[in-house]
């Protein structure tokens, strides 16, 4: 006996999306999240935040159907929970305040989302440099809002945040961003397409109309980000767009090149990814039902491949009728038919991705530092070392955190893998997936013996 | 010395809680993180690293580990993902972790 039919790891829109259906069609369904309230990122408190702070906009306020739909199901949710290795017999291991669980099912879903892209500039490490999704947390979870901050990269987050600040009456003194013409003419093709999409275009559009009208400087192609520490604890960011060199005094830089999938858990299992051009990263491998290699474990959202929250949403249901189809609830053909609406809805919401993809582009600086730049923030490790290291050894990943340390940090990789793969592409090398061992996330040696105390759980 | 919030003044209204943060009492929104408490308290480093460089809070969704902090004794404490309680003692760590109670540099 299991303890569920299906377990989720992650409570963002794919993950609650999914945990719904399954619950509605009479599965047992386990929801865990490190979180402490089911949301996501995007979705972030939202059951919590009916005070006012309409700034956050009302895509934001969208989750809460989901959150609320969620607390009505019949959905065992277990939050604040960090999920640190799963066995191939669908045991999933979990920690929560230093003490360590195992719960089993049939079907295990991924569901664990994104994150900020790592965007290495010289000085990306000081206090007072933070991601702009990291500012986006802080005003939903806490009411802390940025002050004089500048917005520094591209992506459609930073002209969101730009404008939940503005309307909060707090604007960045600049947006500072590293998309160019080149991209914007690339992006161009794929345009058409994006059409499709036309209501989150025109949501984009309205972004930056609303940044134009509020008169905060933008720049455009800028380059050589450089954040450096003043006496008073401010910084000096400095860029160069075209000839000129810019620099600004501010107590924060929030910096964004877009997400990322998160993808710890699904390579911890062995399962096969690989390297995509258009979003810089490795992606596992997945059929139109978000299948893995391993029929009982599924990925939905955007830990498959950046979509957003609505693809998210539609990639989650879709999962769950597989897993209802492979426990014998659905028939093939009732499988199929229920996707109907959920697919078009995957497709309308995925055609403004190569779009968004080619015009939001992160600049080679930052995919594939150089000089003094740290790439391993934990091991403290500059991209110069990671250089040499790859021109001496002239090996792959493993070579390079054998040889250096990096990646063998607490965050396991997670800040300096993706750079690593730059500089490894930068220097005409192929794309090497990076191993992930469990536990996928630090936990003491001690919450590790107690596990051994107690009796395994039933198999 | 302690520098002002790289953020903006919060309005009161919220309940509240009080911690200390190396011995000082730093007053904290019932809901914060206790990452989000540190940078709502001061623009100071949260920690300085092994080879003594300063770093606070980066991306705030546990994923770079950049807000470890002592929180009740334990080390190592991911800021960021822990909740802020009444009475928390909250300790920065500066340069190596020592083991089993030895100061590394010792």
């Amino acid at each position: 006996m299991t303890d569920a039919d299906l377990i989720i790891i992650g409570a963002g829109p794919a993950g609650m999306a999914a945990a719904i259906s399954a619950s509605e069609a009479g599965a047992k369904v386990i929801l865990l999240d490190e979180q402490q309230s089911a949301g996501g990122q995007i979705y972030r408190n939202v059951g919590s935040n009916h005070d006012g702070r309409s700034f956050l906009g009302e895509e934001y306020f969208e989750g809460l159907k989901l959150v609320e739909a969620l607390s009505r199901s019949n959905v065992k949710c277990e939050f604040g929970t960090t999920v640190w290795r799963i066995e191939d017999d669908l045991r999933v291991v979990w920690s929560r305040d230093g003490v360590s669980n195992i719960s089993s099912a049939r079907h295990v879903l991924l569901a664990t989302g994104a994150q900020e892209r790592p965007a290495p500039f010289p000085g990306w490490e000081l206090p007072g440099v933070m991601t702009a999704g990291a500012a986006q947390i802080l005003m939903k979870s806490s009411r802390l809002l940025a002050k004089d901050a500048v917005l520094a990269g591209s992506g459609p987050l930073l002209y969101l945040v730009a404008v939940q600040l503005i309307k909060a009456g707090t604007p960045p003194i600049a947006i500072v961003e590293t998309q160019t013409m080149k991209n914007a003419f690339k992006a161009s093709r794929y345009l058409p397409r994006a059409m499709l999409a036309s209501k989150m275009l025109a949501k984009g559009m309205e972004l930056l109309r609303y940044i134009r009208k509020s008169g905060v400087s933008r720049y455009t192609s800028a380059k050589d980000f450089q954040a450096v520490q003043n006496d008073d604890g401010q910084l000096t960011f400095s860029f160069r767009t075209r000839k000129r060199v810019h620099q600004l005094v501010t107590p924060l830089v929030l910096s964004h090149q877009g997400v990322v999938s998160s993808t710890h858990i699904s390579r911890s299992l062995g399962l096969a990814h690989e390297w995509n051009l258009s979003q810089q990263a490795f992606l596992p491998i997945v059929d139109k039902w978000g299948r893995t290699k391993n029929s009982r474990i599924h990925i939905a959202g955007d830990g498959a491949g950046i979509g957003g929250a609505r693809a998210a949403i539609a990639s989650g249901r879709i999962a769950v009728l597989d897993m209802l189809f492979q426990l014998g609830k659905l028939s093939d053909d009732q499988r199929n038919q229920s996707s109907t609406a959920d697919r078009a809805l995957l497709r309308q919401s995925l055609a403004i991705r190569p779009f968004l993809d080619a015009l939001y582009y992160p600049p080679k600086e930052i995919l594939a530092p150089s000089g003094e730049t740290l790439v391993c923030r934990c091991e403290e490790i500059g991209a110069s070392t990671i250089r040499q290291t790859l021109n001496q050894s002239g090996l792959g990943p493993r070579q390079i955190k054998s040889s250096t340390r990096s990646g063998m940090g607490p965050c396991q990789g997670r800040m300096c893998e993706l750079p690593i793969q730059g500089i490894l592409s930068s220097c005409g090398k192929k794309h090497l997936l990076p191993k992930v061992r469990t536990p996928i996330k630090p936990i003491s040696l001690g919450e590790l013996a107690s596990l051994a105390e107690r009796p395994s759980t039933k198999s | 010395m302690k520098r002002d919030s790289r953020f903006k003044e919060r309005q009161e209204g919220v309940e509240t809680v009080q911690m200390t943060l190396d011995g000082d009492i730093m007053t904290a929104q019932i809901g914060d993180s206790v990452a989000a408490a540190i940078l709502a308290y001061s623009a100071n480093p949260s920690r300085h690293t092994a080879m003594g460089s300063p770093r606070a809070a980066y991306c705030m969704m546990g994923v770079c580990f950049d807000c470890l902090v002592e929180v009740d004794g334990r080390p190592n404490v991911q800021g960021c993902m822990t909740l802020v309680r009444e009475g928390m003692v909250l300790r920065r760590q500066n340069g190596l972790r020592p083991i089993s109670g030895v100061q590394a540099d010792d």
